[in-house]
């Protein structure tokens, strides 16, 4: 009996927690929608975050196409289509390993880091002072970080998808002899914009999904420093969920689109 | 007859003295955490009032309900004859830039430095300051006032927590506000340094003839400061009077704040 109990308020505190999100993301349109715009504090923020990510990002990405290609190569050696490679290693990097790979890091880094900051912002009465000296919290801190992320995610994908496609191209430079020129020839003639485009507008919910997640913790956080390290574990861990469930909904509705 | 009504009410008009916060029968709870339950207070004009209450009764509740931070469940508030519920965010605004809020943790921004603090609260209310276009006059100006001017260019996490009280103090003097409310500005501080805040306080209700409203249970800092003073005790102001009169009484409510 307890132990039903307990499950019904955890799923309850599930919906909640979803509705509440929910409220806030559409408080963001409304918000960035309205002037006066903080245009400034937007490019900090796209620059900070962009920054921050960049070397996290590449090199995870030098590492994942390294990989890739190392452990497919026997396989495709083996029903001699390793020709294939580049567009087999191209399409599903561009695809989905690129921006889910990313967009992982960038909730471990961003989102956390967000709701780190917003955290002790709120912690310490600092959003509060924005409060009453008039300036809009809500615009200042949360539409320039949520609209950050959400230009920067796709930025960073790319970036990931090249370093990426350069590891690759480098095992099959060493072990296949193929030209970097050649590979990259391959990839390009490989890839559609059936492919480019739904990758990168699923970017831009991967960037809003870790921003807002972010956000929403830390601008909520509850009082005390021990608030502030559950806001920022508990945005890494509710932005990486929520993410693929935005990554199966864009393959979903990608699929009706671009027949796949 | 005629004559002496006019007398009367000459006499009646110079003891009253103009009202510029009212707060009549303040209601507010946090679930079953009552923690205001008919709360009434009046400042006067010039005044300096210290409120003094036990850690977790309702005195920070109490003044964020005064700039809107907090909603409160039922009662009526007035700041300088405007009653708080009923304002548009706009005229919020502007009669929060006539109110400076001193918070109990200085609240600094910490992710700026002390010039950009003092700035902040100039972004909103340029009209206020003459549309200025240099503000560097005027940061230095209130740096000056607290003795903090070689720290302009500091960084918060770089002072102590004496300076960052000073310097939060400077930001909340700079739109040369009418009424100020000190959120505990002694707490925490050494004997030394919190007499510097009380002498400073007292200093800057002299030059600029503010009003003040102030929160604390240093009874030093209430000694020196408080022309009147009124205890919150359980949710309602339980007693008032000068501190003279307060620190003579035998309740034994009362006398538990005097012993030392
Ligand atoms: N946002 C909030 N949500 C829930 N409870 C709150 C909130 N703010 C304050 N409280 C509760 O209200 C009560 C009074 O808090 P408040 O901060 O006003 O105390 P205080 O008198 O300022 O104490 P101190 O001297 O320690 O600052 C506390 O029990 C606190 O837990
Ligand atoms: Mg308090």
């Amino acid at each position: 009996m307890a132990y039903v109990l307990q499950s019904y308020k955890k799923i309850r505190q599930f919906f909640i927690e979803i509705g509440e999100l929910s409220y806030f993301a559409m408080r963001y349109f409304k918000e960035a929608l309205k002037p006066p715009w903080e245009f400034k504090e937007l490019l900090r923020q796209c620059y900070h975050m962009g920054n921050r990510s960049l070397v996290l990002v590449g090199v995870t990405g030098f590492i994942i196409g390294l990989v890739l290609t190392l452990q497919s190569r026997p396989t495709l050696q083996e029903f001699g289509a390793v020709s294939w490679m580049p567009n087999m290693v191209g399409i599903s990097i561009v695809r989905e390993i690129g921006p889910v790979i990313t967009a992982l890091i960038c909730a471990g880094r961003i989102a956390s880091g967000i709701g780190a900051e917003l955290g002790s912002m709120r912690v310490t009465e600092q959003i509060d002072a924005m409060e009453v000296s008039g300036t809009n919290p809500f615009k200042y801190l949360v539409v320039t970080r949520i609209t950050a992320t959400m230009l920067m995610l796709p930025l960073l994908v790319i970036f990931g998808d090249m370093i990426a496609l350069y590891g690759s191209a480098l095992v099959e430079n060493l072990k296949g002899d193929v030209s970097f020129q050649l590979y990259f020839n391959t990839v390009f003639d490989a890839l559609e914009f059936g492919d480019l485009i739904p990758a990168t507008i699923k970017s831009f919910f991967f960037g809003f999904t870790i921003g807002l997640v972010g956000c929403y913790k830390g601008y909520y956080s509850k009082k005390g420093t021990a608030g502030v390290g559950i806001a920022a574990n508990t945005a890494v861990v509710t932005a990486s969920l929520l993410l693929f469930v935005v990554d199966f909904i864009a393959v979903f509705v990608s699929d009706i689109f671009f027949e796949l | 007859m005629e004559k002496q009504d006019y007398i009367s009410e000459q006499i009646d008009s110079l003891d009253q003295r103009e009202p510029v916060i009212e707060i009549r029968d303040l209601h507010k709870s946090f679930g079953d955490n009552h923690v205001l339950n008919g709360f009434s207070m009046t400042l006067y004009k010039g005044e300096n009032l210290v409120v003094m209450g036990k850690s977790g009764s309702g005195k920070s509740v109490m003044i964020k309900c005064l700039v809107g931070l907090i909603q409160p469940d039922s009662g009526f508030l007035s700041v300088m004859g405007k009653e708080i519920k009923t304002l548009d965010r706009k005229t919020l605004d502007a009669l929060r830039s006539d109110i400076g809020f001193l918070f109990q943790g200085s609240a600094l921004y910490d992710s700026m430095t002390v010039r950009e603090n003092l700035e902040f609260p100039m972004r909103r209310h340029k009209e206020k300051l003459g549309n200025i276009r240099d503000t560097t006059p005027l940061v230095l100006e209130a740096l000056e006032n607290v003795g903090l001017a070689h720290t302009v260019d500091l960084m918060p996490s770089e002072l102590s927590g004496g300076m960052k009280r000073r310097v939060a103090l400077a930001r909340t003097l700079i739109l040369k506000p009418k009424i100020i409310l000190y959120d505990e500005p002694t707490s925490g501080l050494d004997p030394i340094t919190s007499k510097e805040i009380i002498q400073l306080m007292g200093r800057v209700q002299k030059k600029y003839g503010t009003s003040s409203l102030i929160i604390t249970h240093d009874v030093d800092c209430a000694r020196v400061i408080s022309e009147r003073m009124v205890l919150l005790v359980e949710g309602k102001n339980y007693i008032e009077g000068s501190y003279t009169e307060l620190s003579k009484s035998t309740d034994p409510k009362v006398e538990a704040f005097f012993k030392k």
